[in-house]
């Protein structure tokens, strides 16, 4: 079972797409399961012959679980079917210790607190905290688990209230661990839009760009020169990634929010990424996310222009260290040459970990991200 | 084309980026995008929609004619007319 988020702690094995015996090659999708936030699709990594399936449909298992065992090519020895990522460690502390009998149960304010919000009854819960305290993680496991181990995740209602937990237990713990600070700088945006506005020209509509392409663009090739921003936070340390995935924080209809990762964002041309862009924001809001879009992303860029918003401090989504917004793009007057010009002005902003960069390392990178976005062309 | 054969068509197109969306009760006076909750993407979305089914490109420039259903259907009406009239001038 892949971890598909920094709170992921389970997920339900919803349907098997193929069968023992079956040929399988490097992305090929092999099973669909649901989580918190709705349903993903398995991928493969392994190419192969599907050999066992271990978890049936209906099963909800731990991250980190087989699922099935695929018998490599050429290999004798088969592989149990493995996330290309390893779980989040678990909370430092002791193993778990049930509360004492009779006792009264021992409970953090936080995690009593949390409890309340996210409608766990403490008295299924078991602590691993100092003497059996339930702490804030163990709350948060419950709240995932809760439901029985043969329950599938509901449509409507029930999976929107399941991802808003999601939601709340990311955000919450991102707040409460993640030393943030924020930057913005305003960007002239005019050469981008002419640019824009040239490429577009003549173009039939399903060739045309967005301006939200060229602002991912240009955060992901100033990653290239800031990889401390690029990077997961593993233990005490951030882990600069080699690729550059950028996550992008797409609103569901109905409430509820995802961000996929667009692979290799820096190696993609604009059109392609518009492309990625487009059927991305399709399978999100049609259910049909993989698997790897969900756990590969190494920052998140959110753009909420079209909602009017002039800017947006997003919360960092763990174990990322970084987070790039926009605000809308209007019309605003702005010096340029000694004249006072109405020009398309946007917000970029930055929230980042303080334990992974210094705000002048971030304004460097927001410098940057300017600077790329005055060369429309060279993106 | 009737004017509410292109109504019936533009609220086809608005259905695929909305599905979930009642367009019964879609005001035909006011931004469709406000009432719809639509994105930047949705809109290309439904703009590339018109031109598959209408067979209208609507520039970018003339993004600003699609803000009501009534001015969507208006502005179509026109460039379906004129498309018309150049196929019908045609030698």
């Amino acid at each position: 079972m892949p971890l598909l988020g920094a709170d992921m702690q389970a997920g339900t094995l919803v349907e098997w797409l193929k069968a023992p015996g079956d040929r399988l090659a490097r992305g090929d999708i092999i099973a669909e399961v649901e989580t918190d936030k709705g349903a993903i699709e398995i991928e493969v990594f392994t190419p192969g012959t599907l050999s066992k399936i271990l978890v049936e449909p209906g099963q909800k298992v731990p991250v980190g679980t087989s699922l099935a065992l695929i018998e490599r090519d050429a290999e004798a020895e088969p592989e149990h079917v493995q996330p290309p990522l390893e779980p989040l460690p678990p909370a430092a502390g002791p193993a778990p210790v049930a509360a004492p009998a009779g006792g009264r149960q021992r409970v953090s304010p936080l995690a009593r607190r949390l409890a309340t919000e996210l409608g766990v009854d403490l008295a299924t819960v078991k602590g691993t905290g100092p003497e059996g305290a339930v702490r804030r993680e163990d709350v948060e496991a419950a709240a995932r688990v809760k439901g029985g181990p043969t329950e599938v995740a509901g449509k409507g209602e029930d999976r929107a209230a399941g991802m808003r937990r999601a939601i709340a237990a990311a955000m919450s713990r991102s707040k409460r661990d993640i030393p943030h600070y924020y930057l913005s700088t305003m960007i002239d945006l005019g050469r981008a839009r002419d640019w824009l506005a040239d490429q577009n020209r003549g173009r039939a509509p399903a060739e045309r760009l967005l301006p939200a392409v060229l602002q991912i663009k240009a955060v992901a090739l100033a990653l290239r020169e800031f990889p401390d921003l690029n990077a997961w936070r593993v233990g005490d340390a951030a882990v600069p990634k080699e690729s550059i995935h950028v996550g992008i924080a797409i609103s569901l209809r109905g409430g509820g929010l995802m961000a996929p990762a667009v692979h290799d964002t820096d190696r993609l041309s604009p059109d392609q990424l518009m492309h990625a862009l487009r059927d991305l924001v399709s399978r999100v809001r049609g259910g049909a996310l993989r698997s790897s879009e969900l756990a590969d992303s190494t920052i998140t860029v959110s753009n909420l222009g079209d909602r009017g918003v002039d800017a947006l401090f997003g919360v960092i989504y763990p174990p990322q260290v970084a987070l790039v917004g926009f605000g809308r793009i209007a019309e605003r007057p702005w010096v340029v040459g000694g004249q006072v010009l109405a020009r398309p002005m946007v917000t970029a902003s930055l929230s980042a970990d303080h334990r992974s960069s210094d705000g002048h390392r971030g304004g460097l990178f927001l410098a940057r991200v300017e600077q790329l976005l005055q060369e429309p062309a060279r993106l | 084309m009737t004017h509410e054969e292109i109504r019936k068509r533009v609220l086809e197109c608005l259905g695929k980026v909305a599905p979930e969306a009642d367009l019964a009760a879609l005001s035909p006076s006011v931004p469709f995008r406000d009432q719809l909750d639509i994105d930047s993407i949705d809109f290309l979305s439904f703009v590339i929609s018109v031109d598959e089914v209408l067979h209208v490109a609507v520039p970018e420039a003339d993004y600003g004619a699609l803000t009501t259903l009534d001015d969507c259907v208006a502005y179509l009406a026109r460039q379906l007319e004129r498309s018309a009239e150049g196929a019908g001038g045609a030698p």
